[in-house]
């Protein structure tokens, strides 16, 4: 997709059909095409209650200066420059994760943490939207409808985490799974594709343990056997800005 | 003279001369449209922390002083105040007018102007965008009503019921308006359900003086007599309005003042926040304030017209002083997302965000007032909605219907 405007699913599901139709023609029966499968094969059923996805962040190990996470996110997700020469100023260049660096004012502690969308239970995003773009899944994943996004940017008003970027230019070699438009608004989606696919992981975790790091995990909060539930029922885990009750899916460890 | 006389006015040369020039604007306001959308908001000042910039700036003061500008017609109609009553057609139309160019720039501003559509059949209810969305389209229906009753002879008895509805209808509206910023729990400057009244008050000045230089220009031009009744009861009347709003700005700011967790968010403002502590001192509380309120008291200046419409232009000045503060200032100031840390970030956390007006969002923000300034020069040549004199001599018997009836 060369522009920065995705085409509708209908046209998108239509297309899709009409490849895998062609290639079952122009092939030998059994043989399909790779790539035509679409990403939410094996979870039709489309996304449970049962499930709430999240993510535990433990400072501790996150080492200060890395940024595996941000990198494999843009890897993954298709945002920041990948060799498109940017126009925006670094103030309006999207971040669906940053890397924020922390020092406690009374103790001088020093810390470094991934931040992104905190996928909250209660999120206010959603409640700004005035079109609905901006939903909760029955998992608990947060997203935002492309299609009907006005890119009115009230979410980015509501969201007490920053989560949020606004695309201000053209886009270019956008990845498949991962829609999005200039002028509509875009935050970290959980690797949704990748949850749905049933990958049970997500692009910057996998990063984190690949750089010998652990940082973060991914997990079903709801499942009691995960180990994102059983560390989180052992150990003190911290939601940020606990004090706005929105209980986020996203939790942290160590500050 | 027992009722005032209304009249078009003459749509002569200058009339079309002052229409293009505002056709002009609007073009350029389109033009800027039309540069920012197909370029992307890149080539605005507006960023992932200031978010809303100066097209905003003008969409909510037009939109405030939409409902402020109707106040003239609600005192007449809802509190019976019949020396009013001259002065409410044009109170209304001109409601109507700012309200629609505040709503364009605020449509034109979107990242996706053209999925209007969408926002109009996609509802989320608990959005006070869209809470707005029918505030807004039910003010322009109810007040185009009022203003029929106004006109129309036979459906003048219905014109204060019609006024009562109006009024009801621009306090939820205003209130609606300031809830945008009050109910915003991630930013310092904003979570104050102090918001949403204070954006009534200032509703009431900014809407008075914009009508005020509206009614006092026009009869200027079109040398129809205005005399010293209305303009001292409208001088009056901003007078205490601009009180009002230095009223709840003291109690908002005090208010911080006093939880040490808004010590940070009050130091920026009045001590350390740069343009944004000029734009409160020296726009907000001297220019639009102070200047203006001694200017409508002190004895020399205070029965002049021209000195009363100075401190009118003087609110406007202060009004997108206050603005600026509340709007650009309230997202500049970092989000507190880790209390009690210091932070830093490749993406502006713990830092003062820079934001410049760029000319595109200017030319836009101007197109709407272009817009709303048109829309009342046209009306008021199709319409009777200017008296042709509002002489003292015309308004006595009115006043004294006031003492009567009181």
């Amino acid at each position: 997709m060369s522009e920065n405007q995705q085409p509708d699913q209908g046209r998108r599901q239509f297309l899709g059909q009409s490849a895998k139709a062609a290639a079952s023609l122009a092939l030998a029966p059994g043989v399909m095409l790779y790539g035509v499968t679409p990403a939410n094969a094996t979870t039709d059923s489309g996304a449970s209650s049962a499930n709430r996805w999240g993510l535990l962040i433990d400072t501790s190990k996150c080492a200060n200066g890395c940024d595996a996470c941000v990198t494999a996110c843009q890897q993954e997700n298709g945002w920041g420059d990948h060799g498109q020469t940017k126009q925006s100023s670094p103030a309006q260049i999207e971040q669906w994760i940053r890397k924020v660096d922390l020092r406690n004012n009374s103790t001088g502690a020093s810390h470094s943490l991934p931040l992104m969308c905190q996928h909250c239970e209660h999120p206010p995003c959603v409640d700004v939207c005035p079109t609905g773009a901006s939903m909760k899944r029955a998992d608990g994943i947060v997203l935002v409808d492309k299609h009907i996004c006005i890119g009115c940017r009230y979410c980015m008003m509501a969201c007490p985490y920053k989560a949020r970027s606004f695309v201000h230019e053209a886009l270019y070699g956008q990845r498949e799974h991962a829609p999005r438009g200039k002028g509509t608004v875009e935050s970290c989606t959980l690797c949704v594709h990748k949850v749905d696919a049933g990958d049970g992981t997500t692009a910057c975790a996998d990063a984190c343990s690949a750089a010998g790091h652990k940082a973060i995990l991914f997990g079903d909060l709801k499942d009691p056997n995960s180990e994102i539930s059983r560390t989180v029922a052992t150990y003190n885990t911290t939601a940020l800005r606990d004090d706005l009750d929105l209980n986020p899916g996203v939790r942290y460890r160590g500050i | 003279m027992s009722q005032p006389r209304f009249s078009q006015i003459p749509a002569g040369a200058g009339f079309y001369a002052w229409i293009i020039l505002l056709a002009g604007f609007i073009a350029a306001a389109l033009g800027a449209v039309y540069y920012m959308e197909h370029s992307g908001h890149w080539v605005t000042g507006m960023s992932n922390q200031v978010i809303w910039g100066t097209p905003h700036l003008f969409a909510i003061f037009l939109i405030v002083a939409a409902s402020g500008a109707l106040n003239v017609a609600s005192i007449a109609s809802v509190f019976n105040k019949t020396m009013y009553k001259p002065l409410a057609p044009l109170s209304a139309i001109l409601a109507v007018a700012l309200l629609i160019g505040g709503l364009v720039v605020l449509v034109l501003d979107l990242g996706r102007p053209d999925r209007l559509i969408v926002a109009m059949t996609h509802f989320n209810f608990k959005s006070i965008f869209t809470w707005n969305i029918f505030l807004y389209s039910g003010f322009a229906a109810i007040v185009l009503i009022y203003l029929w009753t106004m006109l129309e002879k036979r459906m003048n008895r219905y014109s204060q019921r019609a006024g009562l509805v109006a009024f009801l209808w621009r306090l939820i509206l205003t209130t609606g308006t300031g809830s945008i910023f009050g109910f915003l729990v991630a930013r310092e400057g904003y979570d104050a359900a102090l918001l949403a009244p204070m954006f009534v008050i200032l509703s009431f000045a900014w809407g008075l003086a914009v009508y005020m230089l509206v009614l006092m220009i026009s009869c200027r031009i079109h040398d129809r007599e205005l005399g010293n009744l209305v303009i001292l009861r409208l001088r009056s009347l901003l007078a205490i309005f601009v009180a009002a709003t230095l009223y709840f700005s003291l109690v908002y700011h005090v208010t911080n003042l006093y939880a040490t967790e808004h010590h940070s968010f009050e130091a920026f403002v009045l001590r350390d926040g740069g343009v944004y502590t000029a734009m409160f001192w020296l726009g907000q509380i001297v220019l639009g304030t102070l200047l203006p309120l001694g200017l409508l008291f002190h004895p020399s200046t205070q029965r002049v017209p021209l000195w009363i419409a100075t401190a009118a232009g003087l609110v406007i000045v202060g009004a997108f002083a206050t603005l600026y503060v509340i709007i650009i200032g309230g997202q500049s100031f970092p989000i507190d997302i880790f209390t009690g840390y210091t932070v830093s970030s490749s993406f502006d956390d713990g830092i003062i965000a820079d934001y410049a007006p760029s000319l595109p969002e200017l030319i836009l923000g101007i197109g709407g007032v272009a817009i709303g300034l048109m829309l009342v020069s046209i009306s008021m040549a199709a319409l009777r909605l200017l008296p042709e004199s509002l002489s003292d001599e015309v308004m006595q018997p009115l006043v004294a219907k006031e003492v009567v009836a009181d």
